[in-house]
């Protein structure tokens, strides 16, 4: 008994000491003020972030966005804030805590922000405020949002369109499958697009390959839910499964960090079941996995942040809502590094094809 | 239970019991501090890389060491009670942990292990917020009303299981933990149907709530919710310490087979305080549904509306030693918490998941009470145990 406690009383004793030699050197070092000063102090603007559930580590949809404000940090010399979401509740207080702060342009990212940017930014309409993956129209799509607010929103429909075609073409089993975290607009623009591929494939050569996981007729399809949808990986994994045990053999996730959970599955079938990932390029944010990412549907919310964020430095910047295509560049399909092989010539020539025509307006990729 | 004593020792011990807890709790608090800082230190690369020139130029590493911790600390501190609004917003993140802490609290002194806090408080912030944004009442009795709903909501979701406890004997932890996934999947659906689903949009989230069912702010995030909190506690503290259902609480909660060869309902206080416990997590659910926000209007509900205040619930509970007062300071100190993490992370940049971490420190050494009297040599010599669910006090 008396040897067993001998350690932790030491490492107790330890931590203590340690505790008390720390404390002097306060005394004569600067004092402890709330500013961590950097080198890269250039400019006195500052821009901020408010995160959705999920995290700027999500190697997807939040990360994208953050790494716009690391570019403006590092080309801009900007000054930055960042606080992350977990819940619901959090949105209105975060977005306030970094009016507090101070900032000079808040990007909100997702689309669950809508609310609390709109409230913040009727507040408080000296601060510039973007939000990704919201614009703020009303039926008609009319563009009314505040003056200080710009949206951020990304035709994915279109990249997703391309996946849905380069899908079908590549399964084995003829069926392929989708799911999203929860059904948010920009979300299911990923799947709709996706099927409205397929479909296209379908007219094209005359086969038959289904899509699980998303109805274009009844506009619903499947969904992890729950609390934390795309931060599920579980959830995302089961979802997955479920696709695959009815036979799907190429999965497009669009649920954040909890598409992870169907890369883990399309791993674990070796080479049977291929996952592609969405937001950013799978096989760059995602490396261990790149053996079975076909491709990824991007969207360069890294860019549009950036620009965002230099407009409202240089005084340029206006609530015209952001649209991010495949003709800017603003949605795009990644390359199919691993993948590059199995891809045909000529299916190859006609994903260009197909990229020209819905440039052109030819080809409608939604409804 | 060795021979009685005499009834001057037994104060003696009594006391010391209680200084016992509350320097424990302090240690628990002091030491998962330390280790923050500890991990904050290395996780910083800038800040842990001094550390190679310990020896050699000590006042770099430490001092930049203290700057990071202090610097992180201080804004802990000044988010939670540094200003008035910041009070005010460790009130309005404490309200909901006071009242799932009493849930979770209450349930344990009858010996009951209410896992079931979330389940109750998503009904509660169902029904309070249906009746908010969809039942057209003047204002005063709207609010009233949506209240009575998420309480009603929330006791008969509770009610539930102690009626099958009772019953049937299935064990509480059982069917709470599914009842809260009955409860999320309920929100889920419902938020798809045209009751609870706003006009206009695909993505699961409601109207809303009108303005006469929202909880006057009285000073910035400060609202009447908080003090509905503190008088729950109250109530709770009455019932038991001075009602007949009280004592039968702690009877049952101390030993059910005793507490029913003295005459009293194991099964009727089961139920009854199982639906108290509910309606007190479906009051956190009120106030996650009808408290304003920084904004001045509530969260519209959605699926991640209540967080997981069922689940600190259980942490509030424990740290307070299932005691109203003690639940109070708890719910206090995690709102506090969760108000300064929001400061630490958007004024000293760190992480959101240090601050989870922290809260995870402090509960960890809070239950493991001989790990700390272990670690602080003063409290060692003493003997006894503490009690974590306060069940037999």
């Amino acid at each position: 008994m008396k040897k067993s406690l001998t350690a932790p009383v030491v490492l107790g004793a330890l931590a203590l000491a340690l505790g008390g030699c720390a404390t002097p050197p306060a005394a004569t070092s600067a004092a402890p003020t709330a500013t961590a000063a950097t080198s890269v102090a250039q400019s006195d603007f500052k821009a901020c972030m408010v995160s959705d559930a999920g995290g700027f580590d999500d190697k997807s949809f939040n990360e994208t966005a953050y790494a716009g404000l690391t570019k403006a940090v590092a080309e801009l010399g900007v000054q930055k804030a960042e606080v992350q979401s977990q819940v619901a509740a959090d949105y209105a207080k975060n977005v306030q805590a970094m009016v507090t702060a101070k900032c000079d342009i808040i990007v909100t990212v997702g689309f669950a922000l809508g609310d609390a940017t709109a409230a913040a930014a009727k507040k408080n309409p000296d601060i510039k405020f973007a939000i990704v993956d919201f614009a703020y129209t009303d039926e008609d799509g009319k563009n009314i949002a505040e003056k200080n607010v710009k949206g951020l929103v990304f035709n994915t429909a279109e990249p997703s369109f391309m996946a849905g075609y380069l899908a079908a073409s590549l399964s084995q089993t003829g069926k392929v499958g989708t799911f999203g975290g929860a059904p948010y607009p920009s979300v299911t623009a990923f799947m709709d697009g996706y099927a409205r591929g397929v479909t296209h494939f379908n007219e094209q050569k005359g086969k038959k390959v289904a899509v699980l996981g998303w109805d274009v007729a009844k506009k619903d399809g499947t969904f992890i839910g729950g609390q934390d949808p795309f931060g599920d990986l579980s959830g995302g994994k089961k979802s997955a499964s479920n696709l695959v045990a009815q036979g799907a053999d190429i999965l497009l996730p669009v649920a954040g960090p909890a598409g992870e959970g169907a890369l883990q599955v399309a791993k674990a079938s070796n080479g049977k079941v291929g996952s592609m990932w969405v937001d950013t390029d799978g096989c760059i944010s995602q490396e261990q996995y790149c053996a079975v990412i076909p491709t990824s549907v991007g969207k360069a919310m890294d860019v549009a942040v950036f620009e965002a964020i230099k407009a409202a430095k240089d005084g340029s910047f206006s609530n015209e809502p952001f649209v991010g295509t495949l003709e800017n560049g603003g949605a795009y399909l990644a390359p199919f590094h691993e993948w590059d092989p199995k891809v045909s010539a000529e299916t190859r020539a006609e994903l260009d094809k197909i990229k020209a025509d819905i440039i052109a307006g030819t080809i409608k990729t939604s409804a | 239970m060795a021979e009685p004593e005499p009834r001057t020792n037994r104060l003696r011990a009594w006391a010391s019991a209680r200084w016992r807890d509350w320097t424990i709790t302090l240690a628990a608090f002091v030491l998962a501090l330390i280790v923050g800082a500890i991990l904050m230190i290395v996780a910083d690369p800038e800040v842990a890389g001094n550390f190679a020139y310990l020896f050699t130029a000590p006042g770099l590493a430490l001092g930049a060491a203290w700057t990071k911790v202090s610097t992180a600390y201080s804004a802990l501190l000044m988010g939670a009670v540094g200003s008035p609004s910041a009070l005010a917003a460790t009130t309005a993140a404490a309200a909901p942990l006071i009242c799932a802490g009493l849930a979770v609290g209450l349930a344990f002194r009858a010996g009951l292990f209410n896992i079931g806090a979330q389940g109750q408080a998503v009904v509660g912030s169902m029904a309070a917020a249906w009746v908010g944004f969809s039942l057209p009442l003047p204002p005063v009795i709207h609010l009233i009303v949506a209240v009575l709903a998420g309480l009603i909501a929330g006791a008969l979701w509770g009610g539930v299981v102690g009626w099958l406890k009772a019953r049937t004997g299935a064990h509480e932890v059982i069917v709470t933990i599914m009842m809260n996934y009955i409860a999320s999947g309920l929100l889920a659906w419902a938020l798809t149907t045209s009751a609870f689903q706003r006009p206009g949009r695909s993505d699961p989230i409601s109207p809303e709530v009108a303005g006469s069912a929202t909880f006057p702010q009285i000073f910035e995030q400060l609202h009447v919710g908080f003090f509905v909190a503190l008088a729950a506690a109250l109530v709770v503290a009455w019932v038991l310490d001075r009602s007949v259902l009280g004592f039968s609480i702690r009877a049952v909660g101390a030993n059910p087979h005793a507490a029913g060869t003295a005459g009293m309902n194991v099964g009727a206080t089961t139920i009854i305080t199982m639906a108290l416990a509910g309606a007190l997590a479906g009051l956190a659910g009120v106030m996650a549904a009808l408290g304003p926000s920084v904004n001045g209007v509530p969260t519209p509900l959605s699926e991640g509306l209540v967080g997981t205040v069922g689940f600190d619930a259980i942490t509030v509970a424990l740290l307070g030693r299932s005691k109203p007062v003690g639940i109070v300071f708890a719910g206090l100190l995690f709102g506090g918490l969760s108000a300064g993490g929001l400061a630490m992370q958007s004024v000293a940049q760190t992480p959101l998941t240090l601050t989870l971490v922290l809260q995870a420190l402090v509960v960890l050494f809070v239950a493991a009470p001989q790990l700390v009297a272990t670690l602080v040599p003063f409290l060692k010599a003493r003997k006894g145990s503490v009690s974590l669910t306060g069940a037999d006090a």
